[in-house]
């Protein structure tokens, strides 16, 4: 093969770019193949470097659902929603540990990053997609420990405490989709700043700690007094949890608004996170 | 003529000093305060230092240009802004294909992954697709002589095997434009030599732009046609490859015959420690076919035995044309502690003519304690007793002693 392998003319332009509103879906697309390679990599890495491989991906959800039931449930009698309190929070975290492990993995994407970035192009978006994609291994694996102890569930007790199967679970895709580009963009947001600023990174941790206990994972938002569930609504993984729940076991507190105002949020944060992102990427390796 | 593959226009980058790093939010939150006291921000704009100022050049399609000048001319900033990993403060650039460049090799491997996903990896990385690689990969394993080793992980390679896989991926990318930043200082001299004949090929039979930099002067002359000289952030432009060559090797480097060395900076990872060369001197300019006489003064830390000391003439192009190593006849010397003197002689210079690069080394055995290469540009002039030196130019000149006897008719 002689002739190089695209026949279209192709002209790149590089010059400072000062637009703060610019998305190049053309060479995200060209580097498709890599996004693929980055998930593919991801998952075998994983895999290799532990003893017991995805089988910690069982076991967290399991230890941290045991946690709750011990302190929460048992010692402290805090409210449940009337559910049984292992699907209780086993559910809740199907509509949060999945957004905590995108935002986790993604809010240092440039300073992770650096040893790469300062030595070759490609798409400065394509690690952080990358690992939004490639966390969804754990959430597969979440729903697996879910689905069994709802199953042990509908078997063991008469009458079940949980509502059945329905069409509703189809709905669960919509829900990990916006937990993704929430995630993401949060993780976009604080990436853009911690380029900038070092301390941001170590904000990360604590914000996530804080943010689990200021979403309704392991108590219902039907606790919270009528007159401050706008403020908790204004977090948008309020609806998400609450809207989870509703789905898999027919009890949750969120109607169509405050869905709405969930995921007017997260588009906000989303959009601000990519556009902060791409600009911070653009001179970041000046300053590493 | 067809249109430009690359063209620059009017290119600068402006880094501010002093920031390199990254900053903390205590210090802009400090700054922000200072400014609305009403203080002057007395660390801004400070200290601009521009590494690329006003850089204008153009490359047609299937050209091979070296980019030459001393460390810091902006040789890498120019790259790292052709490849697209940091943008310039001013002007445009405008490439008319796709380009790859090899800052590095193996960027982005990954120790637990095997030979193979690395290989498709790294390609991704330097923008071939899956297509693409999977069509090229029985190339690559070949090129990099790694064979039954493919499904090894590769923290599992030598250093060298690493490096060698790491080049076959990217020797057989197939942009338009390849931009190369010294990478073939890797592997084995065969390996190399595999390198430069690789980017041959690459150049001529598939007409690919090629720009190349590198300090190895001898390299730069065998790939590239023409040069691009860099110079404190400015460009001189475009010259051809001896043009670049004769003045990368003339710029910066002292043509004085009595040279402070003491301060410069040690070559081939030696510190200087033990014997340092601190002076070197000649009283007259090197003459051809004259007597060489030139003086070392050296500071020995502690008494020393068994030494030699070495004093080379080499080609602008980086090649050695004359080696006067003093334990040539297996006679070595003693240094006591604190300085000496020491004075090199020769009874008949055989250089031709021409100006030579000078480095000086002090050792024992194989180990150097000393090495400074290239520290001045000596002229060897003419001597009234030059009567041959314009037969030819280049290289050493010894007149040979030669006996003349009758020979036999042909029968």
């Amino acid at each position: 093969m002689n002739q190089p392998s695209s026949p279209e003319p192709i002209e790149i332009r590089i010059r400072p770019n000062t637009r703060w509103f610019h998305f190049d879906w053309e060479g995200l697309k060209a580097y498709s193949d890599l996004l693929w390679i980055l998930v593919h990599r991801d998952f075998t890495a994983k895999y290799k470097q532990t003893i017991l491989g995805p089988l910690w991906f069982f076991l967290n959800p399991l230890i941290m659902t045991f946690v709750f039931v011990v302190v929460f449930s048992r010692v402290m009698g805090a409210s449940t929603d009337g559910l049984p309190d292992k699907l209780f929070y086993l559910c809740g975290m199907l509509g949060w540990t999945y957004f905590s492990a995108v935002l986790g993995s993604t809010s240092n994407s440039l300073g992770g990053n650096a040893h790469l970035f300062s030595k070759v192009y490609f798409p400065r978006l394509i690690p952080p997609i990358a690992v939004t994609i490639s966390c969804l291994l754990a959430l597969a694996i979440q729903l697996v420990t879910f689905g069994a102890f709802y199953l042990h569930h509908h078997l063991t007790v008469e009458p079940a405490q949980v509502a059945t199967p329905s069409w509703l679970w189809l709905a669960y895709p919509a829900i990990v989709l916006h937990m993704a580009f929430f995630g993401l963009g949060v993780g976009l947001v604080l990436s853009a700043l911690t380029a900038k600023y070092r301390d941001v990174q170590h904000v990360q941790p604590v914000l996530i700690n804080l943010w689990m206990y200021a979403s309704p994972v392991i108590y219902p938002l039907s606790k919270i007094p009528e007159q401050f569930r706008w403020i908790v609504e204004l977090n948008p993984l309020t609806a998400i949890v609450e809207a989870t729940r509703l789905i898999f076991l027919g009890t949750g507190t969120v109607s169509t608004s405050s869905y709405l105002v969930s995921l007017g949020i997260s588009a906000l944060v989303f959009f601000i996170g990519l556009f902060a992102y791409q600009r911070a990427a653009r001179t970041f390796v000046d300053t590493v | 003529m067809s249109k430009p593959i690359i063209e620059v226009s009017g290119v600068s980058k402006k880094y501010r000093l002093g920031q390199i790093g990254m900053t903390t939010l205590r210090d802009d939150l400090q700054r922000l305060g200072r400014r609305l006291r009403g203080h002057k921000d007395a660390v801004a704009h400070a200290r601009d230092f521009w590494a690329l100022n006003d850089v204008n050049f153009q490359v047609q399609p299937g050209e091979v240009i070296g980019v030459v000048g001393r460390n810091g001319a902006g040789k890498s900033t120019l790259l790292k802004i052709l490849s697209r990993i940091t943008e310039p403060t001013t002007g445009e650039i405008v490439l008319r294909g796709r380009l790859a460049s090899l800052l590095e090799v193996g960027t982005g491997f990954h120790r637990e992954l095997s030979g193979r996903d690395n290989i498709y990896l790294n390609g991704a990385i330097l923008g071939m697709n899956k297509f693409e690689i999977s069509r090229k990969f029985d190339e690559i394993v070949d090129f990099a002589e790694i064979g039954q080793f493919i499904d090894t992980p590769v923290k599992r390679y030598s250093s060298g095997m690493y490096v060698k896989l790491a080049f076959a991926i990217a020797a057989h990318l197939e942009p338009e434009i390849l931009i190369v930043d010294e990478v073939l200082a890797v592997g084995d001299a065969a390996f190399q030599r595999k390198c430069i004949n690789k980017m041959q090929s690459i150049s001529t039979e598939q007409g690919r732009t090629i720009l190349f930099v590198s300090h190895a002067v001898a390299t730069i002359r065998r790939l590239c046609q023409r040069c691009l000289y860099l110079e404190k952030g400015r460009s001189l432009g475009i010259m051809t490859t001896d043009e670049a060559i004769e003045r990368y090797s003339t710029t910066g480097i002292s043509t004085e015959l009595d040279i402070d060395v003491s301060t410069r900076k040690r070559d081939w990872g030696t510190d200087g420690s033990e014997a340092r060369i601190l002076r070197v001197t000649t009283r007259t300019a090197p003459r051809f076919k004259q007597p060489l006489e030139v003086e070392f003064l050296v500071q020995a830390a502690r008494p020393l035995e068994k030494l030699m000391l070495g004093f080379t003439f080499n080609m602008p192009d980086g090649q050695r044309i004359l080696t006067l190593d003093s334990d040539g006849d297996g006679q070595t010397f003693s240094l006591p502690q604190g300085r000496s003197l020491i004075r090199l002689r020769l009874p008949n210079l055989p250089l031709h003519p021409t100006r030579y690069n000078v480095s000086a080394a002090i050792g024992a055995g194989k180990h150097f304690h000393d090495i400074i290469d290239n520290f001045a540009l000596w002229e060897v002039q003419t001597s009234s007793t030059d009567f041959e030196s314009d037969r030819s130019f280049g290289g050493a000149r010894i007149t040979p002693e030669i006996v003349i006897q009758p020979a036999a008719a042909p029968s």
